[in-house]
């Protein structure tokens, strides 16, 4: 066996495993502990796909900034565990179960039947090519000027708008 | 790269993305709703870099980056809301924030 098929093989398994533990978690503390663990397993998957601008900021942003922010507001408000919550809902988890998992079965069939791989012929070297740095600040700063500008606009409207929101009163 | 086939990777992005429907339905905590929202965006983002791989293009991943910001604005935005919400209701239980359901 390969080493990369092997590295697939764990890092998909802790990412599926971990996004289910995720939700089936009652502790909303260690609901947020597994969605870290489940950005890391990603951000290897990334550096398998040669994305590696993309895994260096899924790590920084998603595991870092994003994360920490969440486990601060739930230390924050010190919510109570769900228990009482999760016994007396068992028709709303058996629909959302059963709903999730025909969507499930209709895309895989989906994916399965099209079949993307065979009429599409993977270059290892454009595939690094592209996910270096330098192929995607070309990008960013050519075509995607004024995405760009927009993104960093939303950026100062959402630090804005979260002050606002959490301050106490509006005078 | 080439020895797993793009299938694989679709396949559990589609997983990750059922499961975090199922969250959203399931959980009852607002800030678990919201990270089950960030899961789903992970799932997506994991989809568009597949294909950003396997067809040797970086315009996925430029996208990817943009779903970042976009999430990151999100993130901070509706934690403000839940703070809000919590110093009025002093609950983050979703039913029972539910002034504008009828």
């Amino acid at each position: 066996m390969n080493v990369q098929i092997i590295l697939f093989i764990v890092l998909a398994s802790v990412a599926a495993i971990t996004s289910v533990a995720m939700i089936t978690r009652k502790n909303p503390v260690i609901c947020a502990v597994f969605l870290v663990l489940n950005f890391f397993s990603l951000a290897g998957l990334y550096l398998l796909l040669n994305a590696q601008f993309i895994a260096v900021v899924q790590v920084i942003v998603y595991a870092g900034a994003i994360m920490v922010l969440f486990l601060f507001v739930l230390m924050l408000l010190n919510t109570e565990t769900e228990h009482k919550l999760f016994a007396d809902k068992r028709a709303i988890k058996f629909f959302a179960i059963l709903i999730s998992a025909f969507v499930f079965v209709q895309v895989a069939y989906l994916i399965f039947h099209g079949s993307p791989s065979r009429t599409l012929t993977p270059d290892e070297a454009a595939s690094v090519k592209a996910g270096t740095i330098q192929a995607i600040g070309e990008q960013l700063y050519t075509n995607y000027i004024i995405p760009f500008e927009v993104a960093g606009f939303l950026l100062l409207a959402a630090t804005i708008g979260a002050m606002v929101l959490a301050k106490k009163k509006f005078e | 790269m080439s020895l797993i086939p793009m299938e694989y990777y679709l396949i559990l992005s589609a997983f990750m993305f059922c499961v975090g429907v199922a969250g959203v339905l399931i959980r009852r905590n607002a800030i678990v709703v919201f990270m089950c929202i960030e899961l789903m965006l992970n799932s997506a983002n994991l989809t568009l870099v597949t294909f950003s791989s396997y067809l040797g293009n970086s315009i996925g991943q430029v996208f990817v980056f943009f779903v970042m910001t976009v999430a990151a604005a999100e993130a901070a935005v509706g934690l403000a809301i839940i703070i809000a919400i919590f110093r009025n209701k002093k609950t983050v239980n979703i039913d029972e924030i539910n002034i504008f359901k009828w």
